[in-house]
């Protein structure tokens, strides 16, 4: 059973979705990176998305570009962004990387899934790779052990949904609403309609990213998903912070939050199911 | 398919078996899924539309009576002899079409395609203006809401751009992000498109892009050098012996370079932008200074760093100022069926001003850069040879650029009596 796989059985058993936090490699810097995410983990994070810095983040709003821009000016390279993933699977979370798909290919795409998986990490969230373009991805994913993430969309039809669900392992990254990502004061409604959608072609996990910032909107996605996925509000934390010490009680603060979120959902959800 | 004539014994396509979109290992699709149902409806419209005389029509009507088509061909002797070597020179007259460039060849195309969809809403992104004002320009024609993503870099330098657009009913946003040109006004444009793409339709002005972009956008651009071809045979009676074009994202030299795919006796050449010089790192050499990559939904020639950053490209031209280029020219790169080559900022200029002293037409900086490619063409055919160029643009745009290059009074200036 991959970690991935375990992480989401465990969750599952103990009745409440899984809680996965974003942060950017190298952001605000190399090792205070490492110190957020572990602070996530340390307040109940369960399943940690490193982000790789890329010049042209097309699918994010203006917080994970601004974050991405500091990591790129401080220096950060897909090869510290495989060591900070590393470092932070050493905390005992299931650490996945999330890049767009150029820095991918130019690192090597056998080589970039043989050094993710020496270092501890156990999957790959690819937001612009379509299961088309991914032959070479599939293969060499699967020789290293290393779950690959496609998303799908509220706009993804059901046959489109069979194919992404198929080409995935570990779980299936549903959009919650059509736009890039960031913070939003109500998750659109397209968000449960899509899992179960998707629930109907796969028997895979299914987590809800996009827009969620709330032990609230964490607990209202958890009634019908299996993972609850955070990135811009842990990010705006850490800009609006002073110093590393405020970030790190703010992003622990928040994990928190959103921890007891995903737990809530046998209160106020109803039975699991 | 220009793909098919250049595939034969090529190596395998990538990917899944035959994916379409795909010329060789270049091209395909690298979105985020949630534009996937949008791609493949366009790609549905745009099949549809091109089996639908109607369609024809309609897009013909327009090009003839409100584009100004077919644009003239017309020989630029006094260049041909004095810069070229004595060669013969047809310039393909873009510059004449109405709003001054090719581009709204393939922006009246989609704006078509865009009412079919049903759709009310068009965005662009744009470089020089050149595409923003065309498909401004056409939303106004067809009763379309515009919006443009222009670089705020390119604002600045094309600022007469911006205000047609502004007078033409369009929204400007200038894009602050990243280099502030072409590259970060299409990120915008695609954030935009993945937000709004139930009402919105995003009129890409080049054959960049996802799959069916560079397709359909070569398609479109095509009658330049169906027109060219019959133009230029009824002249001389004869193929030329080159095709030449500025490339940026590609689409004024795939539209001119289509035409003669399967004319084996005739060179194509593209001039991309050698900016200050290829070993000084600040240019827009794809093929000289870049390699392989994924930009802007396509697989392609991208300018990168080793870890695949993209590079800022540079360039005085802001419609050659882009990192990528259109993935059916990485094909025919790779095949050898066209040529590349980096034209500096110094040589278009000098182009520049010969084409203005001697024919009486000031060309976009763009097209200065064929103009350029041209003259070393022209000297090593000779007096014998035949170039053909497309004269993608005017140079209305370029007056200040070209007002501080050459030293002469601003135009402000000028007004003031200096």
């Amino acid at each position: 059973m991959t970690a991935l796989a375990d992480t989401f059985a465990r969750a599952g058993a103990e009745g409440r979705a899984a809680l996965i936090g974003y942060l950017p490699a190298g952001f605000p810097n190399r090792d205070d990176s490492v110190r957020l995410m572990r602070a996530m983990v340390a307040a109940g994070v369960d399943i940690v998305e490193v982000g790789l810095p890329y010049s042209d983040p097309l699918m994010d709003g203006p917080v994970i570009q601004a974050a991405a821009d500091q990591a790129l000016r401080g220096g950060t390279t897909p090869a510290d962004v495989v060591a900070v993933a590393g470092e932070v699977a050493q905390s005992g979370a299931a650490t996945v990387v999330m890049s767009y798909w150029n820095p991918v290919e130019r690192f090597g795409v056998e080589a970039f899934a043989r050094d993710l998986a020496a270092a501890g990490g156990c999957g790959v969230i690819t937001p612009d790779l379509t299961p088309e373009e991914s032959a070479d991805w599939a293969e060499a994913t699967a020789a290293y052990d290393i779950d690959r993430i496609y998303l799908v969309a509220p706009s993804s039809t059901d046959q489109r949904l069979r194919t992404v669900s198929d080409a995935c392992t570990g779980f299936v990254y549903a959009a919650s609403t059509m736009g890039v990502t960031g913070a939003r004061s109500s998750v659109s409604g397209a968000a449960e309609s899509l899992v179960a959608r998707v629930r109907a072609v796969t028997d895979l996990p299914v987590a809800v990213g996009l827009g969620v910032s709330t032990g609230e909107q964490a607990a209202e996605i958890a009634a019908y998903a299996d993972g609850v996925i955070v990135g811009s509000a842990f990010i705006r934390l850490v800009l609006d912070a002073p110093g590393i010490d405020e970030a790190e009680a703010a992003v622990t603060g928040l994990a928190r939050e959103l921890a007891a979120g995903v737990r809530r959902r046998r209160i106020d959800g109803g039975p699991v199911t | 398919m220009a793909s098919e004539v250049v595939a034969e014994g090529q190596p395998d396509r990538v990917g899944l078996a035959d994916p379409p979109g795909h010329f060789g290992p270049y091209g395909g699709r690298f979105v985020p899924e949630a534009l996937t149902a949008a791609l493949d409806g366009l790609d549905a419209a745009f099949a549809q539309a091109m089996a639908d005389p109607a369609f024809h029509a309609e897009l013909e009507r327009l090009q003839r009576t409100y584009t100004g088509r077919p644009s003239p061909l017309t020989e630029a002797v006094r260049f041909g002899q004095e810069h070229c070597g004595g060669a013969r020179i047809f310039l393909k007259r873009e510059d004449l079409n109405h709003t001054g460039s090719h581009k709204i060849n393939n922006v009246l195309g989609q704006a078509l395609l865009t009412v079919r969809m049903g759709k009310k809403r068009v965005i662009a992104e744009t470089g020089a203006g050149q595409h923003g004002v065309a498909t401004a320009t056409a939303a106004a024609l067809l009763g379309l809401d515009c919006v443009v993503y222009m670089g705020e870099e390119d604002t600045r330098r094309q600022a007469l751009n911006v205000t047609r657009m502004r007078l033409l009913g369009a929204t400007v946003v200038p894009v602050t992000a990243g280099s502030r040109t072409l590259k970060d006004a299409i990120n915008e444009a695609m954030r935009d498109w993945v937000t709004t793409v139930d009402e919105t339709h995003y009129i890409l002005g080049t054959v960049t892009g996802p799959s069916p972009f560079p397709t359909m956008v070569r398609t479109f651009q095509s009658v330049i050098g169906q027109e060219a071809r019959e133009q230029l045979l009824e002249e001389t009676g004869r193929l030329p012996d080159a095709v030449a074009a500025c490339v940026g994202g590609g689409s004024n030299a795939m539209g001119i370079f289509a035409a003669f795919l399967e004319d084996p006796t005739v060179a194509l050449w593209g001039f991309e932008a050698g900016g200050e010089g290829v070993e000084t790192g600040r240019h827009a050499a794809r093929f000289a200074g870049g390699a392989p990559g994924v930009l802007h939904g396509a697989r392609t020639y991208v300018m990168q760093d080793k870890w695949g950053q993209t590079v800022p490209s540079h360039s005085i031209s802001a419609g050659l100022d882009y990192p990528g280029v259109g993935p059916e020219h990485a094909w025919l790169h790779d095949t050898g069926r066209a040529h590349y080559a980096p034209v500096t900022d110094v040589e278009a200029m000098d182009a520049f001003e010969r084409l203005c002293r001697t024919e009486g037409i000031i060309p976009a900086i763009e097209t200065a850069h064929a103009l350029a490619g041209v003259m070393r063409l022209g000297r090593d055919l000779g007096p014998d040879g035949v170039i053909l160029v497309n004269l993608s643009g005017r140079g209305d745009k370029d007056v200040a650029t070209a007002a501080r290059w050459f030293g002469l009074p601003a135009v402000d200036e000028a007004a003031e009596g200096r």
